[in-house]
């Protein structure tokens, strides 16, 4: 991190020679006051900085969480208890569902929010600098606890991501409290961070920065924003009930009392179907500004990929039930939410739609970040074919809390949200670092990643459809061979990513100066601002014609 | 993919021969019409999705293979067209209206339970099932029959390998079944990918599923909602017989189960040495304490509490008696009153009170159980 810094200095003054335009960039970044060394980090209120350390924090969460996934993956490569405790294997797949959905996934496209929602909209920095610190600071402590309470006497939360009652509440560990205080945190964080980048695209567009002129990275985070604050007081009210039930003796969720568990899972889902959508909506805006850029042509249909963005998210609190079919529901709601969440195919087929006629007869380059935005609308449409399939509701009836839906999960979050990260991070590493990336490793690093990922995940469909159930830490001998394929997929995958770590720290350290604009194609105010961007960007707005 | 797929069968070829059970890579038609059609709802979807990927991939790969900057492509201009966008709208919104009518029409016929023959109460708790046939006075729990030997790599696995059970739920063929679906504890769900019925068991809920089998056999499966520690060790497992032979069945296990209420009457009137009481103590305290309270008796910190050295295995009787005989509400501590019979309620409470140096030489004899729960209190201090 530190280099990093010093390269900024650095360059800065050499970066201001080739301005692509004079007006956007002639702020006052040379004269920042900023602490130096941690403290920077620390007081920082710099949306650069905040991005910087989101961008980071997603990253060692995302290791953290995989060390877990490898830790699973080596009890489930034979058959039989070889490794751990039914006990910790459960604390493990709860663990590392929660990391990276609440420290992987959703830090990581806050960062890039962060770093790029002002430079795409040329605002000088985020609405609210002092509350985007906090709504970072407070994440570490949040994962800290979550990561402590595996330590405690009778270990962590071990009843599932999704902390279904009365497993969570009567049944769950005496640890539940501090899995609650940081779920908690995690979702004042993410509404906090929600509320400043709504603030900041309302209110601090450049003048002609109209809304059909936004890219759609700002508008699918924007879309985002609103359902994170929809949403995340929903997570929050479903565990203080659990706290209440476990600790205080109410009922909510408890029969014997008068309560009701399935309303539990109504709660939970009611946040959790949008909350899948959150980790996707700004995978869309990203793959949305690297098609065209690598395809020399513009977005194919900019205006209905804001309308099918806004339907996705609308439908989005639509469907929660498609993940209850087996709780025994009438059959008009398990129609009704089964038509609904077939529909939601539609919005999402004309996204992949336009992306495939961007691509169509443009002059197509195959730099990295296009590479990964490829394997994104390929990887992800797969997850979105078994998702449909996941929608009927007599065959979810035999797909329902079995590998296929692991696999299903795996496809879109993986090498979907997570590669969609992952082709932000080379498409604007430039821009942050003022370097450019060694391409050979992040060749390898891509490959890797794109034929491992399949390794692992592809074979996860036929352990569902044998019928292997999910969240078990020994299986039947019929599922052993499929099983170690795919371990050894997994063990490569997680390695691989090692390769982007390399990758990046030496893009951080140094490497072939990028200029302002390394994409000769791409389009937006982001190219306008010098590589490195300086601490201080548009502090006059720039004018949007 | 087309590559990904073929190499991936070289990979299965590569290690087949180290387990020998059958590899199954698609659902299963099952055994009834309905597992059959969900089958073809499948099987209609998947090639509807993959005549999909091949249109969408193909035109992508035809851009990716021709329309590239170093094979000297120009760049067109378009970058909207309204017809297309509702084309494209319109098509995928056919395609699932024709998805859902098949998918609609299966769902109202596996919801529709009405007009059964016979009806199971299926009832999961932590970490077997409890099959009751109403009106016949018969029920019983079934219970994972592989042994930890073979869990732990003592043992060679054997080919059902945790998808066995000590009784199996016994089921006719040809006749219309509906099962009543409730909980003990947490939340369970009760599966057989062979009937395509997947249901979950909800403590206050009773939930309805149905089945009218028509083969006879073996049929596995196990539970799919994540209920604690054993989750992975709950094999639900369906003896499918012919009407003739299950009625026989039947007939035979009510015998058999009045035969087994006389002989706990006669045990009240004898008692079990303390060697007796601790052999067949311990057999039923692995089978059915140890998997939270440990072979140790030590517990696990913070999740199980131990038994060795406890004020409940150590102080009064009663209380003892009444936390394995009632549970203890609030906590996973279920009540084993119904579960085991007096006897073995009587040697595994006795076990608990003398094992791992607990040492207070009580011996309670099943008529002890008789009185607790008759009485609420136990009368062996007498005997003593």
């Amino acid at each position: 991190m530190k280099s990093s810094s010093i390269h900024k200095e650095k360059s800065a003054p050499m970066a201001d020679a080739d301005i692509a335009n004079p007006d956007t960039a002639g702020g006052d970044h040379e004269h920042h006051h900023a602490p130096k060394g941690i403290a920077r980090w620390i007081y920082s209120t710099n949306h650069k900085d905040i991005g910087t350390l989101y961008l980071w924090f997603s990253f060692a969460m995302f290791l953290i969480g995989g060390g877990m996934a490898m830790i699973i993956r080596a009890e489930l490569f034979q058959p039989g208890l070889q490794l751990v405790e039914p006990e910790f294997f459960n604390q493990m797949t709860t663990v590392h569902g929660l990391i990276m959905v609440f420290g992987a996934v959703m830090p990581a496209f806050t960062g890039l929010a962060n770093w790029m929602v002002p430079l795409m909209i040329g605002a000088p920095d985020m609405a609210l600098p002092r509350m985007n610190n906090l709504s970072f600071w407070i994440l570490p402590f949040a994962f800290l606890i979550l990561l402590a309470s595996l330590f405690t006497e009778g270990g962590g939360p071990n009843f599932g991501w999704t902390f279904y009652a009365p497993l969570s509440t009567t049944y769950g560990p005496d640890s539940t409290a501090l899995f609650v205080f940081s779920v908690h945190i995690m979702g004042i964080s993410s509404i906090m961070g929600a509320i400043n980048v709504i603030v900041t695209i309302v209110n601090m567009r450049a003048p002609g920065m109209t809304w059909f002129k936004l890219p759609l990275f700002v508008w699918t985070w924007l879309i985002t924003a609103f359902l994170l604050i929809a949403v995340m007081p929903v997570l929050a009210g479903a565990v203080t009930m659990v706290l209440t039930d476990k600790y205080f003796g109410t009922s909510f969720f408890d029969a014997a009392g008068g309560g009701d568990p399935v309303m539990f899972q109504h709660i939970f889902w009611f946040f959790g179907h949008p909350e899948v959508y959150i980790m996707i909506l700004p995978s869309f805006g990203i793959i949305s500004a690297i098609v065209p850029a690598f395809s020399g042509k513009k977005l194919f249909g900019y205006h209905s990929m804001v309308y099918a963005t806004s339907s996705i998210a609308l439908l989005s609190f639509l469907v929660w039930a498609h993940h209850m079919f087996t709780t025994g529901m009438p059959v008009f709601a398990e129609l009704f939410f089964m038509y609904c969440t077939m529909l939601i195919a539609v919005p999402t087929g004309v996204k992949v739609f336009n992306w495939v006629a961007t691509m169509w007869r443009g002059a197509l380059t195959f730099e990295t970040p296009m590479l990964f935005a490829i394997a994104f609308i390929v990887l992800f449409t797969i997850g979105g074919f078994s998702g449909l399939m996941l929608a009927i509701v007599p065959a979810d009836f035999q797909y329902h809390d079995t590998y296929f839906v692991v696999a299903h999960f795996h496809y879109v979050l993986v090498s979907g949200a997570v590669f969609s990260i992952m082709a932000a991070a080379y498409y604007w590493l430039p821009k942050w670092t003022g370097h450019m990336y060694d391409e050979r490793l992040s060749l390898w690093h891509f490959w890797c990643s794109v034929i491992s990922v399949n390794v692992l995940f592809f074979p996860m469909h036929f352990l569902g459809l044998a019928g292997m159930p999910r969240r078990i830490p020994d299986y039947a001998i019929q599922f052993a061979d499929v099983n170690q394929i795919v371990s050894i997929g997994g063990f490569a995958f997680g390695l691989s990513q090692l390769i982007f770590l390399w990758v990046v720290i030496k893009c951080v350290r140094g490497g072939k100066p990028a200029p302002a604009k390394p994409w000769e194609r791409a389009e937006g105010l982001e190219w306008t601002v010098p590589s490195p961007a300086p601490h201080h960007t548009f502090s006059t707005p720039p004018k949007v014609d | 993919m087309r590559r990904f797929v073929i190499s991936l069968w070289g990979l299965f070829a590569l290690t087949a021969p180290a387990y020998s059970a059958e590899r199954v890579l698609n659902m299963t038609p099952g055994v009834t019409e309905i597992s059959g059609q969900v089958y073809q709802l499948h099987m209609l979807i998947f090639y509807i999705c993959v005549a999909i990927a091949v249109v969408v991939f193909g035109v992508m790969f035809y851009a990716i293979f021709k329309h590239r900057k170093s094979k000297g492509a120009v760049a067109a201009h378009f970058h909207e067209s309204t017809k297309v966008e509702i084309i494209w709208t319109i098509i995928p919104i056919i395609i699932l209206v024709a998805m859902a009518i098949p998918a609609t029409k299966t769902l109202v016929a596996m919801e529709d339970t009405s007009q059964s023959d016979l009806t199971v109460k299926i009832t999961g708790s932590q970490w077997k099932w409890h099959y009751s046939y109403f009106e016949q006075d018969v029920e019983f729990y079934s219970l994972l029959a592989t042994s930890q030997k073979q869990i732990d790599g003592e043992e060679v696995k054997g080919a059902h390998y945790l998808l066995e059970v000590d009784q199996p739920l016994v089921l006719p063929t040809e006749r219309k079944v509906r099962f009543l679906l409730t909980s003990d504890d947490v939340i369970h769900s009760w599966w057989v990918p062979d009937f395509a019925v997947k249901k979950d068991t909800i403590p206050g809920y009773i939930n309805e599923a149905w089945t009218r089998i028509d083969e006879p056999g073996i049929y596995r499966g196990q539970c799919a909602e994540l209920c604690g520690r054993a989750h992975g060790f709950m094999p639900v497992v369906v003896h499918a017989m012919e009407p003739e032979k299950y009625d026989q069945w039947l007939a035979d296990k009510k015998a058999q189960l009045a035969a087994q209420r006389e002989e706990a009457q006669k045990a009240l009137q004898s008692s079990m040495s303390l060697d007796e009481l601790m052999v067949m103590g311990e057999k039923v305290y692995l089978d059915r304490c140890a998997v939270c309270h440990q072979p140790t008796g030590m517990g696990i910190p913070g999740a199980f509490p131990a038994i060795k050295g406890s004020p409940v295995a150590t102080g009064p009787l009663d209380e003892h008696l009444s936390v394995v005989i009632n549970g203890r509400s609030g906590t996973a501590m279920q009540a084993f009153a119904n579960q085991l019979s007096d006897q073995e309620l009587a040697a595994v409470i006795s076990y608990q009170r003398n094992a791992w140096g607990n040492d207070t030489g009580d011996m309670i004899q099943a008529s002890d159980i008789n009185a607790f729960k008759t009485q609420g209190s136990a009368n062996s201090e007498e005997e003593q």
